[in-house]
């Protein structure tokens, strides 16, 4: 079986979030990292591999050439080979012109099983694994909490307000993983050593037959503003009516 | 030799993740609990750190003396007694793997470099520290088998670990009359004494080794006859780099955390860090800590390349280091004040747990007789 992973570097957003003046993640305000929810898509597939040896795990990433550094991670953890999606006519992508690109890096590898992350944390539209789905005519499960592929099925289950449910369909086909897939592992030292003998394929916009058209962003950003400083909560003080006040503000505010 | 290669990068934050998530948070409970975390040191293990600079034939890591002593400082700053354990633990398995034969090697290492088992190293005696070469720890030689008796004093995981490399007398000839065994665990005629009470280490058991007519298999003497001092020695020279390290990881952690501490801290007006004052003890303790580790990555890469001055040089940094890794502690906690003394906040833990590393794998005081004899035997 082949399973491609979608990784992605995001800024560290641990100590908050900076964006440029156009309104763009500011990558070199903070320090880069491989986005946790991508790790557990890695782990999600390297579970895969443990059960069988053959698995052979390939991880994608479209980013700046510093976007290498979240490959090698991912190599070092124990995917097998990767490619990187680097060209500057594809940076400030929207989150169409991405799946664009990715989905032509894929449909060079023949994989089985795609899996990304649901969201990633800088941008957090949670809508390009979908859309991969859509462009390569591949069902799309997600986002999922637990998997299990056997016998050319994959078979997961989503955790919503409304319950569980569980999904299942023929491969190849796209996932996407919730945080509940769980924790990825450390890479080994020997994994680290590893890392860097593995290949990885850099891949342009011209190589991936991407025309202007197909990576020109279909949306502008016009204005951006931060989030509105937290303002203080309202309390309510018991004088023998606060759990109707409290009712009546929980159902104001759409909560119950 | 300075700066770090991109390896060695990798290396260090991937032992910085799994310290942060695994060990930090608990290792205030530990020591509390004096609970010696042997799942923790297992899944180490995974990751490699059971064999770090043993080969990879029997699932050692084989990577540098100047890679391990960045892991052990990762490690230290989350917690040093932790780390130094794991320090002993390679010691012991750098022994088997580098004087050991292939049977012992492969009888043993596996699952020592895994850390499904641990081990232990047994040279200092209740009446021998320093002068290690006058031990009195007896093994006599009765046809295939070795009779050892004696008490080891002051072992770091016994009672926990699967194997102790006894240093044993097998003729009275000084340091030279000196041989290594493997003892077994399960070795009949071999227990415990109870776990130390002590000023820090607590999250691992200190314990006397007593042996009364143990047999062992000849075949578990390591390297032959005579050179188990000599092997004990070479031993040293990488455990001193590790302890430094993780001398200089809880000194860093308690420097980093004063740091934080005098931004916060509102006094006279506005935050510490107006106090000039302070901010040279700050200044003071990276100096220190940074002088000492720029001296441990040159006798790192001194003991790397078997240089022949690389014991001179093991000596220097484990004072050097230790002293700097404490005396930075120390001050992290007047820094802080009152809270300091706490031990919620931690620091009162990183200066009990470093104290001990002037006093092991060598005094300081040894360091300098080891340094001071060379400049004035030639
Ligand atoms: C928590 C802990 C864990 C330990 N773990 C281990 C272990 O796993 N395995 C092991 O084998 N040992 C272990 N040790 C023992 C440790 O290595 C010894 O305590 C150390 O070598 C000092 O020996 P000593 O305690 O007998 O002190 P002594 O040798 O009696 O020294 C007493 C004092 O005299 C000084 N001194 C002695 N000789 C000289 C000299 N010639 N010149 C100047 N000063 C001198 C010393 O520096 C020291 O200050 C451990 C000790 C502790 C406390």
């Amino acid at each position: 079986m082949k399973i491609a992973v979608l990784i992605k570097q995001v800024p560290d957003t641990e100590e908050g979030r900076h964006l440029t003046s156009d309104g763009r993640a500011d990558r070199d305000a903070s320090d880069r990292v491989i986005d946790e929810i991508t790790e557990r898509a890695l782990e999600a597939a390297l579970k895969q591999k443990d059960a069988d040896k053959s698995v052979e795990i390939t991880v994608v990433t479209m980013g700046p050439a510093a976007a290498n550094e979240a490959l090698r991670k991912a190599l070092s953890m124990g995917a097998d080979k990767a490619v990187h999606v680097q060209d500057d006519a594809l940076a400030g992508s929207d989150a169409l012109a991405t799946a664009r690109a990715l989905a032509q890096a894929l449909s060079g590898l023949q994989a089985d099983l795609i899996v990304a992350g649901n969201e990633s944390t800088d941008g957090r539209g949670g809508v390009v694994p979908a859309m991969i789905a859509e462009l390569l005519n591949l069902p799309f499960l997600g986002p999922l909490g637990t998997l299990e592929v056997s016998g050319g099925i994959v078979r997961g289950s989503r955790a919503d307000a409304s319950g569980t449910t569980a999904l299942r369909a023929s491969t190849p086909a796209v996932i996407s993983v919730a945080e509940a897939m769980g924790e990825a592992r450390f890479p080994k030292f020997k994994g680290i050593l590893a890392a860097k003998r593995k290949p990885v394929a850099v891949q342009g916009a011209a190589e991936l037959g991407l025309g202007a058209a197909d990576h020109a962003a279909g949306n502008l950003v016009l204005a951006s503003a931060a989030r509105p400083a937290r303002t203080a909560g309202v309390k309510i003080i018991d004088e023998g009516q606060a759990a109707q006040e409290l009712a009546a503000y929980l159902a104001a505010e759409k909560l119950i | 030799m300075l700066e770090l290669t991109e390896d060695q990068k990798a290396l260090a934050e991937m032992v910085r993740d799994f310290a942060t998530t695994r060990i930090a948070p608990n290792a205030l409970d530990w020591d509390e609990r004096q609970h010696f975390p042997v799942d923790v040191l297992a899944e180490a293990g995974q990751l490699g750190m059971g064999g770090i600079y043993a080969g990879e034939e029997f699932g050692g890591s084989a990577l540098t003396r100047s890679d391990a002593i960045l892991v052990f400082e990762e490690l230290a700053k989350a917690c040093p007694t932790i780390s130094a354990y794991i320090s002993i633990h390679n010691m012991v398995v750098w022994m088997i793997d580098h004087f050991g034969t292939p049977e012992q090697r492969a009888q043993w290492l596996p699952a020592m470099t895994a850390m499904q088992n641990l081990g232990s190293y047994c040279l200092t005696e209740p009446g021998i520290g320093s002068d290690a070469a006058a031990l009195t720890t007896r093994a006599r030689r009765d046809g295939d088998e070795y009779v050892l008796s004696g008490v080891k004093q002051f072992i770091s995981g016994a009672g926990t670990s699967a194997l102790y490399i006894v240093m044993a007398r097998t003729e009275d000839t000084g340091a030279r009359g000196i041989s290594a065994f493997l003892v077994p665990g399960d070795s009949q005629g071999l227990s415990f004494g109870p776990n130390e009470k002590k000023m820090g280490w607590k999250a691992q058991p200190t314990r006397q080794v007593i042996m009364d007519g143990v047999r062992i298999p000849a075949g578990n003497l390591l390297g032959a006859e005579g050179q188990g001092f000599s092997m004990a020695m070479q031993a040293l020279n990488g455990g001193r780099l590790n302890i430094a390290a993780c001398s200089l990881g809880g000194g860093q952690h308690a420097l980093e955390q004063s740091a934080a501490y005098l931004k916060e801290r509102q006094a006279f007006g506005g935050p510490l860090t107006r106090q000039e004052a302070l901010v040279f003890k700050l200044a003071e303790m990276d100096m220190g800590l940074e002088a000492a580790r720029s001296l441990l990555r040159r006798a790192a890469a001194a003991l790397d390349a078997k240089a022949p001055d690389r014991v001179r040089l093991c000596a220097m940094a484990k004072k050097v280091a230790t002293d700097a890794g404490f005396e930075a502690a120390n001050s992290a906690i007047q820094l802080h004040g009152g809270y300091g003394y706490l031990s919620d906040y931690g620091l009162e833990k990183i200066v009990r747990d470093l104290r001990v590393h002037q006093i092991l794998e060598g005094t300081n005081e040894i360091m300098s007789l080891i340094v001071g004899r060379g400049l004035v035997d030639k």
